[in-house]
């Protein structure tokens, strides 16, 4: 019983008992009397992510506050790297040793934004407005530049006035489903970063 | 990669080529230190810079920039003239002795075919000789003087030490001790292997680069074995996945390609791509490219994909040449295109001559920019003095900057350099309205698919039958979508020896590619992929360590295409009998009646090796190439071209002609061409590069990162320092024929002064990681400087090797 740590030794007392007399009657953690606070990780959740660096893919563990209920909003806080991992073995480069500063940068996006023709700035859109013109502004090209068939009378079913580059640090899901949209409107232009 | 980060450890010597694993692979790198450290492995680097790769090198040799296939090519020729070649290996596994056609030519640096005016080749010589019987003739005592071994030998005898000196400016002695080592893996239980990078992509002349090193392994018998291998190191930590998903201007998933303007019936664009074998009783896996295609056609189309509309072959668009960044960007400078969409991808600061992309993006009508950062590009049109001095009044196109989540805010697989497919759990919401791709993309495809239900419009046919059976049609899950590449049985799907049997019910994911079937009984929209979501759940989220036999092949970690298989090939690491070459690094072995061992084998899992067939079952041959047919744009056997901007006025390996000077083959835009410059004007050769504490133009936006790289600089030698009265600390602006940027001199002994062609040249090194937004200091993007014109093959950009030159301000 003299091995008890805090938390164990909190867990056996209760609110309801006097630790004084459990004291008096020697059963008091040696250690944590000189603890003043429990390690932050200890009550963190523990997430298990991939670095979206290089291709070496070292495993990383997310540190977040919040128990994942519904309207408790999570917040990351500290990343290291996964011990377990075969390839990192719980290292990590100065790249993704500052994985955090990435997340909480302050050039993160928050909110749709708009930049009018001439515009020397931007204004905010709603998501509803945005991908409400953006939509329209596709369609309008598409319909009027769609080549269906060339004048030779090949069908090729091709809309070659607007393109796309695809992310190679966006997951095999985002990926699948950007190309799977974009072949289905007929885009030819449709790089990633594998290009460069 | 064809093997995987772990097994470096395996190797008796590496060659890092192409590449600096050491700071842009850092904890990769620790199995190369592995190797070192407890295989006694030697290490060799072979780079412009003395890298910290090189640094801990047991021998380094200084290369000039974009010379590497002179240097391999002397390799190769090292390696036949002093036998070091793994011969059971290549008689066996290899194409040395097939007989190539009497027409087949290489004079003066062309090969037969060439056609000045379309700077292509008429590729119908490069090919084998057939028999009767329509298999590849053959002559195994290799004395025949059209077989591969003979080609081969003559084409490599111009490379010699000498050459490579003058070419490369590599010490004959140092090149010489370079081979040395290599050649010492020729012994079947020695194995090298090679780690490149952009180092070896970004040329005019990168895939062949490439080639010349898969070669020089193949001598050795170094493919398929454990420790050995062709490693791509990989920039992206998903580039292998969106490569392996063809989100790319030709490809569909899976590396199945799109149809030519040409191909317009069904059956011969399949016979085109189902290629019989060359050679008797040889598995060439790709005869079961209508499975992969018509299971593709059915993720996508569902029901609208049938075998009468021939698996809705009209819906796909059909190609009349590549569309790759290049051409796009070139046809937006035209003025041809109106609407663009940059997803998580940056082009003003990743694509060449930043002057052409801006006149590019501002001819636009509108531009949609997905993303977690402000990008460069996004702000494209705003003035930010002399980084990025536009006036936004005359910009006209309409901007729309969508929020996104980063890797933290979602769950999803990732694909690894070494093709392991690991799943990532979410750990918190993205910040603000911020939302996930799969959202973005989910809305504005259901938008769009109201539009063309109500209104009606172009060919609304395909995107209205999109196969769309999610859950939630506005947000598509990562569960269902991986469910979907991978694959189901959408009716009962029978054993084809015995078709009572079912093996797998309608509905019920597949175990692998092999029960994929060309009769729309399933669906799989990456065959590659298919079983990584198999029967018994997502096998990319395993986290079973264990490597009981202690190779490190990890097989219950993740997934790894294809098949779980840790190392493409390994049916090379035994001999024709089925035993392994080294028996202290076995990776499978025959055992009488099937195929075991540490990995998943490369090969029919029951078929006798006496059978003959050959361990390269993708390759009709059933071998690997080292002539390679029409497969390339420049030719069979990769040829020393010079960069574009080259300091050099003629190609020491073929002076006879100017145009043999740089690569033939590749494809040059008429303005691009225009903006190329002299080395008159531009005496320096420079070159991009990447630092261990920066990723991309990412980092610059995260704090720790902008700390400890602050602020731009160029890296020059002693040589050119002292030449131009440089110090240390000096400021310089560096231009080439494109514009100027303007940095802090660091002076160093890492770039040194090399004789190309007799002449000594300088080298620049430019560090790419600065720009106008972020917390780094602002600075100039450094493709501001580099020239447009790619790879002949890719179309990846030059960015290696151009002409600079550097002045004090």
């Amino acid at each position: 019983m003299a091995d008890v740590t805090r938390r164990e030794f909190l867990k056996v007392t209760g609110a309801s008992l006097a630790g004084s007399s459990l004291v008096l009657l020697g059963f008091s953690p040696t250690a944590a009397l000189a603890e003043v606070r429990e390690f932050k990780l200890a009550r963190a959740t523990e997430t298990r992510n991939t670095c979206p660096y290089c291709a070496v893919a070292c495993g990383v563990l997310m540190y977040s506050l919040g128990d994942r209920s519904k309207n408790a909003r999570s917040s990351i806080f500290h990343i290291e790297g996964d011990p377990d991992h075969p390839v990192n073995r719980g290292t990590l480069c100065p790249k993704g040793a500052a994985l955090i500063d990435f997340i909480h940068s302050p050039s993160r996006l928050t909110r749709p934004e708009y930049r009018a023709p001439g515009s020397d700035k931007w204004q905010p859109i709603s998501w509803d407005e945005a991908l409400g013109r953006i939509a329209k502004l596709m369609k309008e090209d598409r319909d009027a530049n769609f080549v269906a068939r060339t004048p030779e009378g090949l069908s090729v079913n091709r809309w070659l006035t607007t393109g796309m580059l695809a992310a190679s640090a966006s997951s095999n899901e985002v990926g699948y489903l950007t190309h799977k949209v974009i072949r289905s409107l007929g885009i030819l232009s449709f790089d990633n970063q594998a290009r460069v | 990669m064809t093997n995987h980060w772990v097994d470096i450890k395996n190797a008796d010597v590496v060659l890092i080529m192409g590449g600096n694993a050491a700071e842009a692979h850092p904890c990769g790198f620790k199995w190369v230190t592995e190797a070192k450290a407890h295989n006694k492995a030697r290490l060799i680097v072979v780079d412009p810079r003395f890298t910290r790769s090189a640094s801990v090198a047991d021998v380094y040799a200084p290369i000039r920039t974009g010379t590497d296939i002179a240097f391999l090519g002397g390799v190769i020729k090292y390696l036949l003239t002093e036998d070091k070649i793994q011969h059971e290996y290549v008689r066996s596994y290899t194409d040395l002795s097939f007989i190539v056609r009497e027409d087949f030519a290489f004079t003066d640096g062309l090969y037969s075919g060439y056609n000045p005016e379309k700077r292509s080749y008429d590729k119908s010589t490069w090919d084998y000789e057939f028999g009767h019987d329509g298999y590849v003739k053959t002559d195994p005592t290799l004395e025949h003087p059209r077989c591969v071994y003979q080609l081969m030998k003559r084409h490599y005898a111009r490379y010699t030490p000498e050459m490579v000196e003058r070419v490369c400016g590599t010490p004959k002695e140092k090149f010489l001790q370079v081979c040395e080592i290599i050649g010492s893996t020729a012994p079947p239980n020695r194995a090298m292997t090679v780690m490149y990078a952009l180092g070896w992509t970004q040329h005019s002349v990168g895939t062949q680069m490439i080639r010349a090193g898969a070669m020089m392994q193949l001598l050795l018998g170094n493919i398929g074995v454990s420790g050995g291998g062709m490693n791509a190191l990989r920039g992206h930590s998903n580039i292998q996945g969106l490569t392996d998903l063809g989100l790319m201007s030709n490809l569909l998933t899976g590396y199945l390609t799109l149809p030519g303007e040409k191909e317009q019936e069904y059956d011969k664009y399949i016979a085109a791509r189902a290629f019989k074998p060359l050679r008797p009783n040889q598995l060439s896996y790709w005869q079961n490219y209508n499975k992969f295609h018509v299971s593709l056609m059915k993720a996508w189309w569902g029901d609208a994909a049938t075998r009468e509309n021939n698996w809705a072959y009209d819906y796909l668009p059909k190609l009349d040449k590549g569309y790759d960044m290049l051409q796009t960007f070139e046809l937006m400078s035209q003025g041809k295109m109106n609407g663009f969409i940059c997803q998580g991808f940056n082009p003003l600061a990743a694509a060449p001559n930043k002057a052409k992309m801006t006149g590019g993006l501002a001819k636009l009508k509108f531009l949609v920019i997905m993303d977690p950062l402000a990008t460069e590009t996004s702000e494209f049109w705003r003035n930010y003095g002399e980084h990025n001095d536009v006036d936004p009044s005359k910009i006209q196109t309409e901007v729309f900057r969508l929020p996104t989540s980063c890797f933290a805010e979602e769950d999803g697989a990732l694909v690894n350099s070494g093709r392991w497919l690991q799943w990532h759990w979410k750990g918190a919401e993205p910040p603000g309205e911020a939302r996930t791709d799969l959202e973005i993309m989910g809305e504005l495809f259901t938008r769009l698919r109201a539009l063309y239900k109500s209104d009606g419009g172009a060919f609304p046919d395909p995107i209205v039958n999109l196969y769309w059976p999610y859950a939630v049609a506005k947000s598509p899950s990562p569960e269902e979508l991986a469910k979907e590449y991978s694959g189901r049985a959408l009716q009962d799907v029978t054993d084809p020896k015995n078709p009572t049997q079912v093996i797998r019910k309608a509905g019920e994911q597949l175990a692998g590619f092999a029960e994929l079937r060309d009769d729309g009984s399933t669906l799989s929209g990456c065959w590659l992929y298919c079983g990584a979501w198999g029967p018994n759940g997502n096998l990319m989220a395993r986290r079973d360590n264990s490597d009981p036999t202690g190779i490190g092949q990890t097989l219950n970690w993740a997934y790894s295409w294809p098949a779980n298989r840790r190392v493409m090939y390994n049916r090379a690491s035994c001999d024709p009998s089925g035993k392994p070459f080294n028996p202290d690094r076995k990776l499978i072995a025959w055992n009488g009646t099937a195929w075991t061992g540490a990995d998943v084998p490369d090969y029919k899992a029951d078929e006798d090796p006496a059978l003959g067939m050959g361990p390269f079952i993708m390759n009709a041959e059933g071998v690997a190439r080292f002539f390679g047919r029409g497969n390339l744009a420049e030719g069979p056997f990769p040829e020393h071209y010079e960069p574009f901007e080259s300091p050099l006025a003629r190609n020491p390996l073929s002076p006879a002609q100017e145009q043999t000077l740089s690569n033939p083959a590749a494809r040059v835009f008429k303005d691009d061409r225009a903006a190329f410059g002299k080395v008159a004007e531009f005496p320096h050769v420079a070159t991009t590069y990447r630092l261990t504490e920066h990723f991309h133009y990412w980092t610059k936006h995260v704090r720790l990162n902008a700390i400890l790289q602050p602020e731009q600089f160029v890296e020059i030698g002693e040589g050119l320092a002292k030449e131009f009265g440089i110090a240390s600390g000096d400021r310089v602006k560096v231009s080439s024929n494109r514009g100027f940027i303007k940095a802090v001199a660091v002076v160093t002994k890492r770039l040194r002064t090399l004789p190309a062609d007799g002449k000594p040249v300088h080298t620049v090194g430019i560090p790419i990681h600065w720009g106008f937004t972020g917390l780094a200091k602002p600075g100039f993007l450094a493709n501001t400087l580099t020239p447009v014109v790619g790879d002949g093959n890719s179309q990846t950009p030059e960015f290696k090797s151009f002409l600079v030159k550097v002045e004090k301000l």
